[in-house]
């Protein structure tokens, strides 16, 4: 007890009214061992104390973020849909729309090393090697314009990288701002003259009343109707004519996708289905692939992926089959949609 | 696409359709009928035949007949369902014991599935003997039982914008209050030895939880050895998943955030990780571009449950119960109270039972409401002489960047008819 010191100990003891006496130790638990403590104690500080061995440079980091990255971040760390924006908002902390990124905000870099390698990439946590998270930070500090492009990040030059918003905080000083400030009970006449409503309520219903589920369940199976009719006449092998040219634009499109889908030659499921026969395929049907229950429930009911029902669902996948999986928040231009699904249909001959 | 407004009338009859059911088959029992109430004259099915047996519910859910009092999330505040939030129904609970089942829930990487057997507890760093408990170990810590709320520090952060969202349920539900059962944090370190620790002061423990997302914070040592507890049980059973389960952290009057769930992970350090919980989020923004960092305490806070956009009044004039929750991260509630006028003038509300120390409290207003429109508010006073400020007081010190920590003045105005919706006054 003596090693507590005295103020300490009487917060403690007033606080802790039910508290059991300080005993002796019980003699529980076991000795961590080194390998269990190195596993789990990942911990980098601001001045790079415990950084891993190992480096990678801007031009991987690029790699490494469209494969793993890009699909919620966006291709240069902009942020898709929202999903956090990473790069960008130099100056604006102060607007009254403050952009908050590794750039613009995050004090150190250790934060977004440690963030990296212990979280990301999102639904696949710490699958990434160091060199790759080395690589993936280099890349974002370049989508700020912190580095230049022949950067190489690792312990040794971790400390060179200056992060603008290092200097941007302070510790918490309501007890000296706020708490003396905020002690008027006032009872009466605290306003002079009547009140007056200065502001509105913004969404007045209930907020969620835009993504309503009825649209969902009405537009799937009539879209199947359609779908159904010549699939059924043509038992031969489908043929689907293509644009080059147009398919190919949708290869560079697909970059947001090919995270999760595989396609072409030897194609696999990963995280997502492999998208290889997309065209006229009932919706939920790859060998192997663990869909959702919507999903499933959709092709059941009769929804077949063609120009018109992947165009919806890629357009906004989560409100054109509530509850489905794929994470993604959906191709905002209609020309890249047009694009992707030329390069779909590219690949189902 | 469709109507989209007869779309979003409908919403809004469904969004009010409980408390407007309630309302008018409260009013029906109520009239004067001249044969007498058929519900009272006539037998009914329930007083002539038999209900359910025992064990028709092994494990109990409410009746069929509140399956609106439910957590509800706002689909378009977050990118996806994993790393999101909902909001407890507060609007539909009364006391201050928040049930399980419908506390919010906050998660950075999903709510996830973690056997008692799996669950293993590390404390490391400068400790004299980094040790691994297993759930088991946990058990055998002489225990403690305390209430504490947990709130969100972005709870109420929409409305530093102005009005934005209508209802007690979305603008102040990321907030709950269980009776937690476990072993101080005290102990286990105690357990671990802190002799390799030195002096005391200036340390710190970093938690973590066992989750993708991790979501550590550092811990002054101070409050570590002052309250923290490592909590296996809520309202007396297992944590659920949602929060938790088998293990979290509790945190007493400091931000949710720093609660960890799924708790594996306690490290005591000479220096804080500055992890991204602890600068890119959960910091504050002020006017001037700068931010406070390290605002662990939630500040003394106030809001009237009903009447409130989702329990409009709906029995007109006459008796009217005014009924909200008062809680402070300083202390214990001392006082709440309510004006009908927008604060111009003000009247001490009943406190259910005297304040208890970052816990919530439920205060009573029984009015005479004469069905004119009203502007409700309501104010927390806590025991070390803090009065909630408005959001003006607010806005004054901090600007309009900040997010977290919102706990200024809330208003309802309440039209002729009972309706309220959510306002800021001048």
């Amino acid at each position: 007890m003596s090693k507590f010191p005295k103020v300490l100990m009487a917060t403690a003891l007033a606080t802790l009214t039910a508290a059991p006496a300080l005993a002796e130790k019980l003699g529980l638990g076991r000795a961590a061992t080194e390998a269990e403590v190195a596993a789990w104690d990942l911990d980098v500080f601001p001045d790079g104390s415990n950084l891993p061995e190992g480096s990678g440079d801007v031009f991987t980091g690029e790699e490494v973020f469209a494969e793993h990255c890009a699909v919620c971040h966006g291709d240069f760390a902009e942020g898709v849909g929202n999903w956090p924006k990473l790069a960008g908002g130099e100056d604006t902390l102060a607007d009254d729309d403050p952009l908050k990124t590794v750039g613009s905000y995050w004090p150190y870099l250790s934060t977004t090393f440690d963030y990296v390698r212990r979280s990301m990439p999102f639904g696949n946590a710490q699958s990434l090697s160091n060199d790759d998270v080395y690589a993936i930070v280099a890349y974002i500090l370049y989508s700020n314009y912190l580095v230049d492009d022949d950067f190489t990040l690792s312990k040794e030059t971790f400390l060179d990288v200056d992060m603008p918003n290092a200097d941007g905080f302070f510790v918490d000083d309501r007890p000296e701002t706020e708490y003396p400030v905020f002690t008027e009970r006032c009872m009466e006449n605290c306003k002079p003259g009547a009140v007056e409503i200065t502001k509105t309520v913004v969404f007045k219903g209930d907020p969620n009343a835009g993504a309503s589920a009825d649209e969902v369940e009405t537009s799937a199976p009539a879209a199947s109707d359609e779908a159904a009719a010549p699939a059924v006449e043509d038992a031969a092998p489908v043929t689907v004519a293509f644009d080059a040219e147009l398919a190919e634009k949708g290869e560079k499109v697909f970059k947001k996708c090919k995270a999760c889908h595989k396609v072409g030659e030897g194609a696999k499921n990963g995280v997502g289905p492999m998208l290889n026969g997309v065209w006229e395929r009932a919706a939920g049907t790859v060998d192997g692939f663990k869909y959702s229950k919507p999903m499933m429930a959709a092709g059941e009911d009769g929804l077949v992926w063609n120009a018109e029902t992947l165009s919806g669902y890629l357009a906004d996948p989560r409100s054109y089959l509530k509850g489905n999986k794929m994470s993604f928040a959906g191709l905002k231009k209609d020309a890249d949609i047009e694009a992707v699904l030329e390069f779909l249909k590219s690949h189902s001959q | 696409m469709t109507d989209s407004s007869a779309k979003s009338g409908a919403s809004r009859r469904a969004f009010l359709k409980g408390a407007a059911a309630t309302g008018a088959a409260l009013g029906a029992a109520g009239a004067a009928h001249a044969e007498g109430d058929p519900l009272i004259t006539e037998v009914q099915d329930w007083a002539a035949g038999l209900g359910d047996g025992v064990d028709a519910t092994p494990y109990g859910m409410p009746i069929e007949f509140e399956d609106h009092v439910i957590r509800r999330t706002v689909e378009w505040l977050t990118a996806d369902t994993i790393s999101s939030i909902n909001f407890t129904p507060i609007h539909a609970l009364d006391g201050t014991i928040t049930p399980q089942g419908c506390a919010f829930e906050r998660h950075h990487s999903g709510a996830i599935t973690l056997r008692k057997e799996d669950y293993r507890l590390m404390i490391n760093g400068m400790v004299d003997t980094p040790l691994v408990f297993t759930y088991e170990d946990l058990e055998r810590f002489p225990r403690v039982t305390r209430t504490f709320f947990l709130e969100c520090a972005a709870n109420t952060g929409m409305e530093w914008a102005g009005a934005q969202l209508n209802g007690a349920q979305y603008t102040h539900g990321m907030i709950h209050n269980m009776e937690y059962t476990g072993v101080t944090l005290r102990t286990l370190l105690e357990e671990a030895g802190l002799d390799a620790a030195g002096d005391l002061a200036g340390k710190w423990v970093y938690v973590e939880g066992a989750d993708a997302s991790s979501n550590g914070r550092s811990i002054p040592m101070e409050k570590a050895l002052d309250d923290c507890m490592i909590a296996f049980k809520a309202n007396g059973e297992a944590l659920r998943m949602e929060h938790g389960y088998p293990v979290r952290l509790v945190v007493p009057g400091w931000e949710g955030n720093m609660w960890v769930k799924w708790l594996r992970r306690i490290e005591v350090m000479d220096k804080p990780v500055e992890s991204r919980e602890e600068t890119s989020k959960y910091t504050d923004t002020m006017a001037d571009g700068t931010s406070r960092k390290w605002t662990w305490t939630m500040d003394a806070k106030s809001i009237i449950t009903s009447p409130s956009p989702q329990m409009p009044i709906t029995h007109g004039k006459g008796p009217l119960v005014i009924t909200g929750l008062a809680w402070s991260g300083n202390g214990a509630i001392t006082a709440v109270d309510v004006s009908l006028d927008g604060g111009v003038t003000w009247q001490e509300a009943r406190l259910a039972e005297p304040g208890k120390p970052m816990a919530l409290s439920r205060f009573y207003l029984d009015i005479d409401w004469d069905g004119s429109e009203m502007f409700l508010q309501s104010r927390a006073m806590d025991d070390t002489g803090y009065v909630q400020p408005t959001k003006a007081q607010l806005r004054e010190v901090r600007g309009l960047n900040s997010i977290y920590h919102n706990n200024g003045i809330q208003t309802w105005h309440v039209n002729a008819e009972g309706e309220a919706n959510n306002v800021e006054v001048s």
